[in-house]
């Protein structure tokens, strides 16, 4: 079986697996009394939250490798993750306001982790932009390296600053995303749906790195 | 002494260097004559190390900074003098700062820049610059000298006066390799000769006693017989 | 290290020289960051917002736009005659290539700012007189790290298509921890709050700094080689 193959089956079967979390989301897990119905979203939201950042933690991890060893499969598979990584930022930058405007009651409030996302939306366009200005394939590599690495540097810093700006100006909010003890019920699902993004996350980049492929032999050819 | 080994690279699927390898040793001069596209500059970037090759070594004795190069660009700014440009490239090449200013006015004498030293480059007739970048190329009195098309843009008395200067300098015991795609120029200067298309020397060997005319005649077979 | 200082250092001289020859980059920024600061004067409602409640960040924000516009030239000087293929064939480290361009944009950053500062004060009474030591600090604090990031940007986009557009986008992200902290930290001095406030910001801008101009130093040879 191709890659793009395996990796259309993976998504397929990540999507499936998707279904059935939000089955167990809305009807065995407890609706949250506070938030009520719309907390549901956060089994989409928050792993796709984490994984934008996972995402972007490997960009930059196989930029250095690739910076050390120049295996152009390194090169694809950070592209890949930065495709995948963005398409994630921009679920996270959707629910996250859909969510907010009905427990908020406003689509957008510069909380620290809807902050961290969009900066991250930004360092991945920034990347994907880089990579697609770059005509020469040996230098779209390096320097899409040399990005993708500062890019991860970046990423605590990212969270301090937006850790420390809130805490200067506290927001009038009591409820929190991450409620501190979840119960039993919600961690599961939780999870679960994490579990199932990471099998998306591989199913994609095995996809785009199969494309990759496909279009770097497509120009050899 | 210039060593290369089995130079090989490749662009994309342009094959620009192809199982290239060669030795020369103090008073040798290599011409390498081939057509636009046969590799040439590329040679003479990977043996500076503006490239590093896909296989193969190279090796310079003294190191980059007993090569001299002159590429297709002046590396000259032009919003500088002609002497403000050497000064900084001698500061570059670490020539002790007490002799740098004698040294760069014998370069501007000798490569008779010395009326225009004060003006800015920009403001330079190209054969000017041309001259300008010979004398930068030989600023730090370079062991081996690497020069790609350097008779380009020279009159006729400037490309004489150049060939003299290069001859002396082959003389002094350098290793000189010169590539250009023009066989009228430089035959009489080399004690070697390469062809070069398609990435690989199609042949190479001492010029022995062929006159340009007999050279000319061989590069048109061996081209396009190859 | 003393090598790579020295080579650094000449470097960076030339490039002030050039930029001080020409002189239309310097001047544009520094027209360029009063026209901002007068922008920004008239880009709010007078009656509802007092300007001081607003200075930091339009200190900031100005000085993030020129430090940018500066960027955007820093190895724009080495396309001329290909001065950077020069630079990289010279015998110096690759480090001291990018220590002294970073030196020359501090250099003209630094100009921008001096001019900037001044004219912020007047334009907007700002009483800077007892906290200027500190606010001078905090200002070359942010700018180190803002700038150490830009020059490594802006190498390798010189090259490629669209570059002034490339480095805004590319550094903005970049910009905004140190930015934000640079407010925060201005803010507190013009309030005369006590700097232990803004200590954690302080550590921010500080780490900023060390890692990225690390990062810089070890990731630049990878975006000029060929």
């Amino acid at each position: 079986m191709t890659l793009a193959r395996k990796g259309h089956w993976t998504t397929l079967v990540g999507l499936v697996l998707l279904g059935g979390v939000y089955v167990r989301a809305v009807v065995f897990t407890p609706v949250e009394r506070l938030q009520g119905p719309a907390q549901k979203i956060f089994y989409l939201h928050v792993p796709a939250a984490v994984w934008t950042e996972l995402a972007m933690v490997l960009v930059g991890v196989a930029s250095v490798v690739f910076l050390f060893l120049k295996d152009p499969r390194l090169d694809r598979f950070a592209e890949a993750s930065a495709e995948v990584g963005t398409v994630f930022a921009a679920i996270v930058l959707t629910t996250g306001p859909i969510w907010g405007k009905t427990v908020w009651g406003t689509w957008w409030a510069w909380d620290a982790r809807l902050t961290s996302t969009l900066f991250l939306f930004f360092l991945y366009i920034g990347y994907l932009l880089l990579r697609g200005a770059v005509v020469d394939a040996g230098a779209r590599a390096r320097y899409a390296a040399v990005l993708g690495i500062c890019g991860m540097a970046l990423v605590p810093f990212i969270h301090l600053s937006v850790y420390l700006f809130r805490t200067l100006h506290p927001q009038p909010i009591i409820l929190k995303p991450s409620a501190p003890s979840l119960p039993q019920s919600m961690l599961v699902t939780w999870l679960l749906s994490f579990a199932v993004f990471t099998v998306l996350y591989v199913g994609f980049v095995m996809q785009r790195y199969a494309l990759g492929r496909a279009r770097e032999e497509g120009d050899r050819a | 002494m210039l060593r290369v080994e089995g130079l090989r690279h490749a662009f994309g699927r342009v094959r620009a260097l192809d199982d290239i390898s060669f030795h020369l040793t103090p008073g040798q001069t290599l011409a390498i004559f081939g057509p636009n596209g046969a590799g040439k500059t590329t040679l003479l970037k990977v043996l500076v190390g503006l490239i590093r090759p896909q296989a193969g070594t190279t090796h310079v004795e003294g190191g980059p900074r007993a090569v001299g190069w002159m590429g297709h660009q002046a590396h000259l700014y032009g919003h500088l003098t002609v002497r403000e440009n050497l000064l900084f490239w001698a500061a570059l090449y670490d020539v002790p700062a007490p002799l740098r200013r004698a040294r760069v006015d014998e370069a501007l004498r000798r490569h008779g820049l010395a009326d225009r030293a004060d003006e800015p480059v920009r403001a330079l007739s190209r054969g000017l610059v041309q001259r300008a970048a010979i004398a930068r190329a030989l600023l730090h009195e370079p062991r081996v000298l690497l020069l790609d098309e350097p008779f380009t843009g020279l009159d006729l008395a400037a490309a004489a006066e150049f060939r003299r200067l290069l001859a002396q300098l082959a003389g002094a015991g350098r290793i000189v390799v010169l590539a250009t795609h023009n066989v009228d120029e430089g035959v009489e200067l080399a004690t070697d000769i390469a062809f070069q298309q398609g990435g690989r020397f199609v042949s190479l060997g001492p010029r022995g006693g062929r006159t340009a005319g007999a050279v000319a005649e061989e590069y048109r077979r061996a081209v396009a017989g190859g | 290290m003393g090598e790579t200082l020295r080579h650094a250092w000449t470097l960076a001289r030339k490039d002030l020289v050039l930029e001080f020859r020409t002189r239309t980059a310097i001047l544009s920024a520094v027209v360029f960051t009063a026209l901002v600061l007068m922008v920004f004067n008239f880009g709010r409602d007078p009656s509802a917002v007092a300007a001081i409640d607003l200075a930091p960040s339009i200190l900031w924000v100005t000085f993030t736009f020129a430090a940018m516009l500066a960027l955007n030239r820093a190895f724009q000087l080495e396309l001329d005659n290909q001065a950077l293929e020069g630079l990289l064939v010279a015998p110096i480290s690759r480090t001291s290539i990018y220590w002294g361009k970073l030196a020359a944009n501090l250099v003209f950053v630094a100009v921008v700012e001096a001019v900037g500062l001044p004219l912020f004060v007047l334009f907007f009474n700002v009483p800077v007189a007892d906290v200027l030591g500190p606010l001078v600090g905090v200002i070359a604090l942010a700018t180190v790290g803002f700038v150490a990031v830009g020059t490594l940007f802006s190498a390798m986009l010189v090259r490629t298509r669209f570059a002034e557009l490339m480095l805004p986008v590319l550094l903005l992200p970049f910009l905004i921890p140190p930015l934000m902290g640079a407010v925060q930290v201005t803010a507190r001095l013009l309030a005369a709050r006590p700097l232990s406030e803004v200590a954690g910001w302080l550590r921010l801008l500080a780490a900023y700094d060390v890692v990225f101009l690390t990062l810089a130093t070890l990731l630049f040879p990878h975006t000029v080689e060929q």
